[in-house]
């Protein structure tokens, strides 16, 4: 007990020491981030967000997006009270994921539709601006693999998850995207886009946050599993040989007229003209036998 | 100056006839007949010969080979990404119908007989002897059977062939039980063109799960392709509706659920409480000619009919805002059960789909 107090004089000693704070500040930082290594779960939860992410995401936003989503993502009003930029707060990082990762934002400019292109911005970018848009509000975080895989299941258990999801598809789909996922024109000069070939991420993610015009297919709309089930439909389709030929790129009976007229009438309008043109003929006299 | 007699390519005169114009200018007659090589080279002719023969083997030829891919080749293979039964028969067929027309045009062109003829024109009516007669027999007929001096006969007659026509039209009857006697007696859940499946306290369930849906499920700007609990769990026996049944209640009873903001919406006269938390309903069926319409632009609340581009804006009692759609589409109005899920207040108060003829 005496040893103790003793050492607790001499440190008491040293309290009011040019290094004192610094020392007490390590020892604070040292248990507490013991503490939590020891007792924080073996994986750490990658969509719980770092400060420094944020902070770098917020960097990025001012550059990038706060022209039109303002500085703090509250959204920009023209003075014709148009949306220039819709507000930001409760989107989630899963639409920031989908908007960026798809290289539709930053916009090049504003117009009737936001097409897809090349990304502006690496992954780590984008994650750091997903996580700074997500502390604006409570959104859809971006999902996992595991949400829209179909490892794990039989064999069966595919076959009837790729079936539910080609009915769910044909009824809350097929309007805008056409029953291939083709894509397909809507009002005002937009287009609902192609969905083929499309990573399931940002087809999960399309439905949950409903980009642009799209409505929303949120999780209480289509459960989780229905939406895996959509995407593995669409996997599927991938796979699918055409059985009746060439697809002409799945749009239906524009495309399929149109080849039969210009293709087809053509050859037969060319194989007519090739019998009338011309037969060879010669200088020479028939010889009477 | 003479000119030289006008013949044809053949040296037979032509037509006496024609007037006398050789003081413009001479008729040059025809060229000179040149032979195809097939008609004074007999190699040539043995080789067209051969050629022709070749075209129609390579036709059996086929046709052989569309017999034995046809068993051979099962409907699942595939050949460059295409169904390879399809792309085997096609081709083959296609060879065996094409290899004959090449074969008989080639056969035309090089073997058969090379004439030129002159075939000069004449008129097409009758003589005017052959039209007299005819015209006098039509008459004399006319005559003879009095049918100018006997009107009673006449009118007699014509109101019977005319009434023929309702042997025709009569049957049409069977076509179908008319509006009025199935809405009478309605031979399935919400057969007739006024009602639908949907009554009162009917749970608004999602499209293919047919799960029912809590308010509190639903985000802003959610589309929910719905339709009437009824199709899952008949209103008779609890069984889910199949066959006819199924489809005339799936047919009237689809419907599309969004949500916005509450503010967004105008609400109609009347239907003030037709919506729960900013959640409306209408029938998916087009006023026009009845698609199943579902392109919704959730910041607009325009809702498209891809078949002839009407617009409905669904915040303002989905009042037609483009095309060719007549009327609004008839809305549904909602509340919650007490176990919290939506259900339809009752049947649509206007019929659903086109207009029809007892409508107005």
């Amino acid at each position: 007990m005496r040893l103790l107090n003793r050492s607790a004089g001499r440190l008491s000693r040293h309290r009011r020491g040019p290094l004192a704070g610094v020392a007490v500040l390590l020892l604070a930082l040292l248990t507490v981030g013991g503490l939590y290594t020891a007792f924080s779960p073996a994986t750490a939860d990658e969509s719980s967000a770092s400060a420094d992410q944020v902070a770098q995401g917020r960097e990025l936003f001012l550059v990038s997006c706060a022209f039109c989503h303002g500085q703090n993502g509250e959204g920009v009003r023209t003075i014709g009270g148009d949306q220039l930029g819709p507000s930001l707060v409760g989107v989630g990082a899963a639409a920031v994921d989908f908007q960026v990762g798809t290289g539709r934002m930053p916009m090049v400019q504003p117009g009737a539709q936001v097409p897809r292109k090349p990304e502006s911005f690496s992954d780590d970018e984008i994650a750091a601006l997903a996580a700074y848009v997500a502390s604006l509000g409570p959104g859809p975080a971006v999902p996992d693999e595991g949400d829209y895989s179909l490892d794990g299941l039989s064999d069966e258990e595919r076959q009837a998850a790729i079936v539910r999801g080609g009915q769910i598809f044909l009824t809350n789909c097929t309007a805008c995207h056409n029953f291939e996922g083709s894509g397909g024109a809507m009002p005002r000069g937009g287009y609902a886009p192609k969905i083929r070939g499309v990573e399931p991420r940002y087809i999960y993610e399309a439905l949950l946050t409903g980009p642009q015009n799209m409505p929303n297919f949120s999780n209480g709309n289509l459960s989780p599993d229905e939406k895996r089930d959509v995407i593995a439909y669409l996997g599927s389709l991938e796979e699918m040989p055409d059985y009746g030929g060439f697809s002409l790129g799945g749009l239906g009976p524009v495309t399929e007229g149109m080849v039969a007229w210009l293709v087809g009438i053509g050859m037969c309008v060319g194989a007519a003209i090739w019998i009338a043109a011309h037969t060879t003929r010669t200088n020479k006299k028939k010889v009477d036998a | 100056m003479s000119t030289p007699p006008v013949v044809d390519g053949h040296g037979e005169p032509v037509d006496d006839n024609l007037p006398e114009r050789d003081d413009l200018y001479a008729n040059p007659g025809l060229h000179e007949h040149l032979w195809r090589p097939t008609d004074v080279d007999p190699k040539a002719e043995k080789r067209a010969e051969r050629q022709v023969a070749t075209l129609f083997t390579l036709s059996a030829i086929c046709t052989v080979l569309f017999v034995v891919f046809y068993f051979t080749v099962e409907s699942t293979d595939t050949i460059a990404g295409l169904g390879a039964q399809n792309v085997a028969l096609g081709l083959t067929l296609a060879g065996a119908l094409l290899f004959i027309g090449i074969g008989i045009i080639q056969w035309a062109r090089k073997l058969m007989a090379d004439q030129e003829i002159v075939e000069l024109r004449h008129p097409a009516a009758s003589s005017e002897e052959d039209r007299a007669t005819t015209i006098a027999a039509l008459n004399q007929g006319i005559e003879e059977s009095g049918i100018g001096r006997r009107p009673l006969v006449r009118n007699s007659l014509l109101g019977a062939v005319g009434l023929v026509g309702v042997t025709a039209i009569v049957p049409l009857w069977d076509l179908g039980p008319t509006n009025k006697k199935v809405t009478e007696n309605p031979p399935f859940p919400g057969s007739g063109l006024e009602h639908t499946i949907w009554s009162k306290g009917m749970r608004v369930v999602r499209d293919v799960v047919g799960t029912p849906i809590k308010p509190e499920d639903l985000q802003i700007g959610d589309l929910v392709n719905a339709e009437p609990e009824g199709l899952f769990k008949s209103p008779d026996n609890g069984e889910p509706l199949e066959g006819v049944a199924l489809q005339v209640g799936k047919s009237k009873g689809a419907v599309v659920l969004v949500k916005m903001e509450p503010d967004e919406i105008i609400p109609g006269k009347g239907r003030e409480n037709w919506s729960v938390d900013g959640i409306l309903c209408y029938s998916k069926i087009c006023t026009h000619v009845g698609c199943p319409i579902s392109l919704y632009e959730r910041t607009t609340h325009h809702l498209l009919c891809p078949c002839h581009q009407s617009t409905f804006d669904l915040a303002d009692s989905a009042k037609v805002v483009f095309g060719p759609a007549a009327r609004p589409l008839p809305q549904l109005a909602l509340a919650v059960d007490s176990e919290g899920y939506l259900v339809a207040q009752d049947d649509f108060d206007e019929p659903v789909g086109p207009s029809f003829w007892e409508r107005g």
